[in-house]
């Protein structure tokens, strides 16, 4: 098959030629991003958190302001809620992977130094919250009950808190090269806190300034009461967790019923919810994406159609010269396929270009090269798919055209 | 000759369905996602306080300690709050036409019956601002019974507050209500005023709480939230160890502060005196860093925090490059079609037409294609918008097509679609038509 009859062709639909390449070009550009983009949000949504999440509930509560007796409030409530049958643990929170508050403090590894900028999240909770939670201590210890201090104490300045578990990344960047075990770190007040343990992941609450700060947090061991962060974590037997939820409105009643159940979820659903701006945005991209390849191909599907009648006297002299029908098909699928190439090339500068401009307006990351044999990968058999039909007709046409119409 | 030429467009367009619908669909697909996306970011950056947008300034001031690292880079953002004590010491300055500092907080409401007897109404637990009295002017708050309170009660911690319409009708049954009271957070207070129907989106006035959809339902002056101890909600930021952040000279910034001003002058001169302001804080060891305060107004504090959703600006991108291929294509095709039919063209040509008329006929035909896809494309916007009226995003109310984002769609269907032909047209009247009659 020789390729220089075709780009005469082509020479002589200049116009009709760029066009195609054009809009192959900018397809394929926004394909590739929309794609990359897609994948991006896609695995936002499984970020891991560290918790055993098929096991936890939340529930978030409130009530009318009686601090003076939240706090008692918050064990009975506690106790009215582990005596559910189902439920294995019950702690109360400050907050929670994907709640909408976030609690952050800076940490120093000398007192009133403030030449360092470390802050992580600041999750405070009742005994059983390793527990609750389902985290994995790597090394040391939980925290034993006498080094819990009551918030209230804590806030007023009557109580010191002595110790603090991090996470692994945390004492990584912290304490580079040292055991943590036994460091002290300066957090809370003006007294340091020793790291009695480390554990393996536990995601920020929110979404942190970038991926790398994302398992930096720290855990102390802190009586909160549910009117600080109104949240009750329990975890239960998977296999009973209707069970549990449809108790819980009664068990809190019990306690006092003057408080309100604001809502009752698991984990999952709350990533859900917590996720759900993603993945709009992933299923709007991928119905552009959908939507940008078919409006393509139609075209393609037209102008190919539209090239096989104007040619078809072309073709029927081909055909009376010995051309077989798979020339005649080989001829138009090549032309599709150098046009399409011409628009890939194109594009993938474009690709790039849209990329940068992106990373330079939305802090998205580099397009990985990975993605553009994907993007042309997925031109060219859609152009392929769209010349299929034309040329198939073009090759029914009979070689006697070439004799009757002259 | 206009109706002969829509009437050869009709015919021509007949003659091809397919390929006439493909062009309306693609033009249809191109105009509907790029107002749905339009649409949603007009509103999102819609002046949330006309006409008074630019006489609202929003007050930032730098008491943090001097930094450790060199000297503070010049043009460094302040605190984006204020501290309680700036606040309170601005409010009693007294500096601008109006001033008011603020918080959000929480309130658990129930009414106090005629007696004085508890309510059997359970409590309902609302969004709340503690503010001061300035608040209501300055915003346009509009009041369906009573009024705002006052200075003094500010001064005097009065247990007064401010409810909206649907809490007084929640509560007590009725609108007018004011006298009559109310336990907030367990505390009975005297409602004085009660405001009509009344929402700020963005809710610039503190995008701590959320930018889109909030709307407080209680009102107090911010000196009584204080010595009741209220819930607070927002961010709250300290940046030396404060046992009570809340207290007066707390190292914290968790307060809002707006001032009205009259006019370019007037806020020059408020600028200047918080540039003074600093400076004696700095003379009195209070603040440690050179004078750095910012007075944005309304759009400038707007367009500083980002309120619109980066989602949409990309959303909109994307179906703008959507709506770009979609033209491409339309491009493609009608040159196409038009080239197709160079017969006849040429036919027209020799019996006379100009190719001014043939440039026109095709256009008008251009036209025609344009016009199906936008009215298919405003179809198509309309169920986009409901789609996104159906997100659980807090914006989702907010997205309706208005008058003028109508007219832009039907503007911009025919622009496009004339935009496509243009090239087509001229290449269909440049045809010679000796040369298309001799082939024949």
């Amino acid at each position: 098959m020789h390729i220089l009859p075709i780009l005469s062709t082509l020479r002589r639909h200049r116009t009709t030629a760029t066009l195609i390449i054009l809009e192959i070009a900018l397809t394929c550009a926004i394909v590739c991003n929309a794609i990359f983009l897609i994948r991006d949000r896609l695995s936002r949504i499984d970020l891991p958190t560290g918790l055993n999440e098929s096991e936890l509930v939340r529930i978030q509560i409130t009530g009318i302001d009686k601090n003076a007796s939240a706090a008692a409030l918050t064990s009975q409530d506690l106790q009215s809620l582990r005596a559910i049958p189902g439920v294995r643990y019950a702690a109360c929170t400050n907050m929670l992977p994907f709640s909408s508050s976030s609690w952050t403090s800076s940490a120093h590894t000398e007192p009133g130094d403030r030449s360092t900028r470390f802050t992580a999240a600041t999750y405070m909770g009742t005994a059983d919250l390793l527990e609750t939670w389902g985290v994995q201590l790597v090394a040391g210890r939980d925290f034993t009950p006498e080094e819990y201090v009551e918030f209230d104490a804590l806030q007023s300045g009557q109580a010191k808190l002595g110790s603090v578990i991090i996470t692994r990344q945390a004492a990584d960047r912290l304490l580079p090269g040292k055991n943590p075990l036994g460091q002290r770190l300066y957090v809370i007040g003006k007294d340091p806190q020793i790291v009695v343990g480390v554990i393996d992941r536990l995601a920020t609450s929110t979404e942190g300034q970038g991926m790398a700060d994302r398992n930096h947090a720290m855990v102390f061991p802190v009586n909160v009461p549910y009117s600080v962060g109104g949240t009750y974590l329990l975890r239960v037997d998977p296999a009973r967790r209707a069970e549990v939820l449809a108790a819980i409105d009664a068990a809190i009643a019990r306690v006092d019923h003057s408080r309100i159940v604001l809502s009752r979820q698991s984990f999952a659903e709350i990533r859900d919810d917590f996720f759900r701006q993603d993945r709009s945005l992933a299923y709007l991209l991928s119905g552009v994406s959908i939507a940008l390849l078919a409006v393509t191909g139609f075209g393609l599907v037209g102008l190919a159609s539209f090239w096989v009648q104007q040619r078809t006297r072309q073709i029927g002299v081909r055909r009376a010269l010995g051309a077989t029908r798979g020339d005649i098909v080989r001829y138009f699928q090549l032309e599709n396929f150098l046009l399409t190439t011409a628009g890939i090339a194109i594009g993938m500068a474009l690709a790039y270009a849209i990329n940068l401009w992106l990373m330079h307006r939305y802090q998205i990351a580099r397009l990985p090269a990975g993605f553009l044999p994907v993007g042309a990968g997925l031109l060219w058999l859609l152009g392929q798919i769209a010349v299929l039909g034309p040329a198939l007709r073009a090759a029914t046409i009979p070689p006697s055209i070439a004799t009757r119409s002259v | 000759m206009f109706g002969y030429y829509l009437d050869l467009a009709w015919r021509n367009l007949r003659r091809h369905v397919v390929l006439t619908a493909l062009m309306i669909a693609a033009i249809a697909f191109g105009v509907g996602a790029s107002m749905t996306t339009l649409t949603v970011l007009h509103v999102l950056s819609r002046d949330p306080i006309p006409g008074k947008s630019h006489e609202l300034y929003y007050v930032q001031l730098d008491p943090r300690p001097a930094s450790r690292t060199g000297d503070p880079a010049a043009g460094e953002e302040p605190v984006p709050q204020l501290t309680r004590a700036d606040a309170e010491a601005l409010l009693r300055a007294g500096r601008a036409d109006h001033q008011a500092m603020m918080v959000g907080g929480n309130a658990g409401v129930e009414p106090v019956n005629e007696g004085g007897a508890p309510s059997a109404l359970p409590a309902s637990f609302v969004d709340a601002r503690w503010t001061s009295a300035d608040f209501f002017a300055m915003f346009q708050v509009p009041f369906a019974a009573g009024r705002a309170w006052t200075a003094e009660d500010d001064a005097g911690a009065a247990r007064v507050v401010v409810i909206t319409r649907e809490l007084a009708e929640k509560l007590f049954g009725a609108v007018a209500v004011t006298g009559r009271s109310v336990r907030v957070n367990g505390v009975p207070m005297r409602v004085v005023g009660v405001i009509d129907r009344w929402q700020l989106s963005p809710h610039f006035y503190d995008l701590t709480s959320g930018t889109y959809g909030i709307a407080e339902e209680v009102f107090a002056p911010f000196s009584t939230s204080r010595e009741l101890r209220f819930g607070l909600s927002g961010d709250m930021n300290c940046w030396e160890d404060a046992p009570d952040p809340e207290a007066v000279g707390a190292p914290c910034d968790w307060i809002q502060f707006w001032v009205e001003l009259d006019g370019k002058d007037r806020a020059a001169a408020y600028h200047d005196f918080l540039v003074q302001y600093s400076e004696d804080q700095r003379k009195a060891g209070r603040f440690q860093r050179p004078p750095n305060v910012r007075l944005r107004d309304v759009i400038a504090w707007l367009d500083h925090k980002q309120v619109v959703p980066d989602e949409v600006h990309l959303q909109t991108t994307v179906a703008l490059g959507f709506l770009a291929v979609c033209l491409i294509n339309t491009v493609g095709l009608l040159l196409t079609k038009f080239l197709r039919r160079s017969a006849e063209i040429g036919v027209r040509r020799a019996l006379g037409a100009s190719r001014r008329s043939i440039f026109l006929q095709l256009m008008v035909e251009a036209g025609v294609i344009g016009a199906a896809g936008g009215a298919l494309g405003l179809g198509l916007a309309w169920l986009g918008l409901l789609a996104v009226r159906h997100q659980p995003t807090d914006y989702a109310e907010l997205a309706r097509l208005d008058l003028p984002m109508l007219a832009a769609t039907v503007v911009l269907a025919i622009a496009s679609s004339l935009l496509a032909g243009l090239l087509p047209a001229w290449r269909g009247c440049q045809l010679p038509p000796a040369i298309q009659l001799k082939s024949q």
